[in-house]
């Protein structure tokens, strides 16, 4: 049962490797930037995952509260979702600049038009 | 400070303003961490808890003689690299564009600082994002379209390496339950064995040496420094790859220490041939390239290469090259790349074939550029000979007579595409003989001859650089023992 009880793990993992791929094999680069998404999602569940405890509560506003998840790393994470956020913005705006500069996102063509010029 | 600096540059929305409120704040940032080199020098470590809370549950900043010297020149060239960075951004971006870009410089150097400060592992996470996110803005900002392009893979590999340093960093937690480095050293040897730890341990090295642009994780930085406005990769040369350096130091030696680091993981016999390799293979990458700026982008990658075989060798001598050169390299990339852009502002190009004959016109700035190469290759009387120096004497003092050997190889292919590029200044006839090009404006050549003057005092004067490098390695290598 071990295996079944860290199934949140293996769902990390799992899409770790997904986003990872994503990004390497895919051209496009919108869909790059999905791919960095969902790693980093990947990343944000781990670090939920560490805190949460069955059955505990948020330590907020209670005396004594007989369980609860350990509050930090999810503080944590809501700092990385904000920087997460930010980097997807980023890179959302440079794709828009992209396109406005080569009129596409494919990375190949873009290539193509750099070893032209 | 530069912090508080950013968001009013924003409000400015003026070039000039901005520009002035910049430098303000990293000259006093500079004095700033002036003093605290000095205090650390003669107090030993400072620490500040922030917002009040006590380590290990707050955040504490934490100085010792390391970062001291780190902040040293991170400030130091964002210093100098501004009061230049005027009039040639002025000529190299849009100008509606202006105050973003100081806005993301002074953002950057919050982030690098910041880094450099602090003694918890996850503001070391964040601020590498802030000073990563506006790196890549500062990139892109440059006029050439293939500036988007580099920027945009710079933040794909950018983010994955955070990303790496987050699941290193979220691995570690989970084993000793804190963050706080000085906690994270006393903790970890009592779960040293874990595979969990070893996996955090190989996670923050991948995604710091992305960072770092160590070979073979290297390649979005030539782009990104050829495309950037020549400021800007002055900026990076002398600052970001070396922070992360910094961090690699920092971890290798403060959090896992060099027992867990280098004898259970053996990591020095990983990085000491990828250095090497990187050393030989960047280094010949640079001598085929037509664009100097480019050059010097895998030149850089080269050299981060000898702070990884310095730091390698594990010994107080070796980590004290690696960290001199840390400081020497930023000082002759940040020269050489200032002095590029002179040429940019004059002939607004860096590709050899257009810098035909621009040695006998623009005497200043090529004898700078001139200076500055010869440091890279490490001619006596430069700050690069002291570095490799010390760094062909520590592979001695482990009687490693091939590594010595190796160095000096290497050093002839810097001599290589040094050479190039004089050649192509001086000796052949300019493309263009009807243009008239004149020598560069003063506010250009005072920043860029102030960093070479630099690289020539800190060549012949080494007490300070060599002494703080001394006792930082001393330090690093002594918290383990």
């Amino acid at each position: 049962m071990e295996i079944f009880g860290l199934y949140n793990y293996w769902v990390v993992v799992v899409l770790m490797m997904i986003g990872l791929y994503v990004v390497v094999a895919s051209g496009n680069l919108i869909k790059k930037i999905v791919g960095l998404n969902i790693f980093q999602t990947s990343v944000f569940i781990l670090y939920i995952s560490i805190g949460k405890l069955k059955g505990g509560t948020a330590p907020i506003l209670m005396e004594d509260p007989a369980s609860y998840s350990n509050p930090l790393p999810h503080v944590l994470i809501l700092t990385a979702i904000v920087v997460g956020v930010a980097t997807t913005a980023l890179g959302l705006a440079l794709a828009v600049r992209i396109y406005g500069a080569y009129g596409t996102i494919e990375e190949d063509e873009i290539e193509e038009q750099e070893s032209t010029t | 400070m530069p912090l508080l600096a950013g968001p009013v540059c924003l409000l400015l929305h003026h070039p000039r303003l901005s520009w002035g409120l910049a430098t303000t704040a990293s000259w006093i940032a500079f004095f700033i961490a002036l003093t605290l080199l000095d205090q650390v020098l003669s107090n030993g470590t400072i620490t500040y808890a922030l917002g009040g809370w006590a380590a290990p549950w707050g955040i504490e900043y934490r100085i010792d003689e390391i970062n001291a010297f780190v902040l040293l020149i991170v400030s130091g060239i964002s210093a100098i690299t501004l009061p230049f960075a005027r009039t040639s951004i002025e000529y190299e971006i849009n100008p509606r564009r202006i105050y973003i870009l100081y806005t993301a410089w002074m953002l950057c150097l919050t982030g690098l600082l910041g880094i450099t400060i602090t003694g918890d592992v996850f503001n070391v996470f964040v601020f590498l994002e802030i000073a990563s996110l506006s790196s890549y803005t500062l990139i892109s900002l440059s006029r050439d379209p293939r500036s988007l392009t580099a920027a945009f893979r710079y933040l794909v590999m950018g983010t994955i390496g955070a990303t790496f340093i987050l699941i290193g960093i979220a691995l570690l937690y989970i084993m000793t339950g804190t963050l706080n480095m000085m906690d994270l050293s006393q903790r970890i040897p009592a779960v040293a064995d874990t595979r969990t730890v070893k996996m955090a341990f190989t996670f923050l090295i991948v995604g710091i040496g992305l960072k770092a642009a160590l070979f073979p994780m290297h390649f979005w930085l030539p782009n990104a420094y050829a495309f950037a406005p020549s400021a800007v990769s002055a900026l990076f040369a002398g600052t970001a790859t070396k922070v992360a350096v910094y961090l690699l130091l920092r971890f290798f030696f403060t959090v896992f220490g060099p027992e867990f680091s280098f004898d259970v993981m053996q990591s020095d016999r990983v990085l000491l041939p990828l250095a090497l390799v990187g050393v030989f293979a960047a280094s010949t990458a640079a001598i085929v390239q037509s664009d100097v700026k480019r050059m010097l982008g895998y030149s850089s990658v080269a050299q981060i290469g000898y702070m990884v075989i310095g730091i390698s060798l594990v010994s107080v001598l070796g980590v004290t090259a690696g960290i001199l050169h840390l400081f020497n390299h930023a000082l002759m990339k940040a020269a050489l790349f200032v002095s590029l852009g002179c040429v940019v502002y004059r002939i607004g190009s860096t590709r050899l074939t257009d810098m035909a004959g621009v040695g006998r016109a623009m005497p200043w700035t090529m004898g700078a550029f001139v200076v500055g190469g010869l440091s890279l290759v490490g001619v006596p009387l430069t700050v690069g000979f002291i570095s490799k120096w010390y760094l062909i004497l520590a592979a001695l003092e482990q009687q490693w007579w091939w590594l010595a050997v190796l160095v000096l190889v290497s050093s002839l292919l810097a001599l290589i595409y040094i050479w190039r590029v004089v050649e192509f200044a001086y000796f052949k006839a300019p493309a263009d003989p009807a243009r008239e090009i004149t020598e560069a404006p003063a506010t250009l050549l005072i920043p860029t001859w102030l960093l070479i003057l630099a690289n020539v005092y800190f060549g012949i004067d080494t007490s300070l650089t060599v002494g703080v490098a001394e006792r930082a390695a001393k330090l690093l290598m002594g918290t383990a023992s």
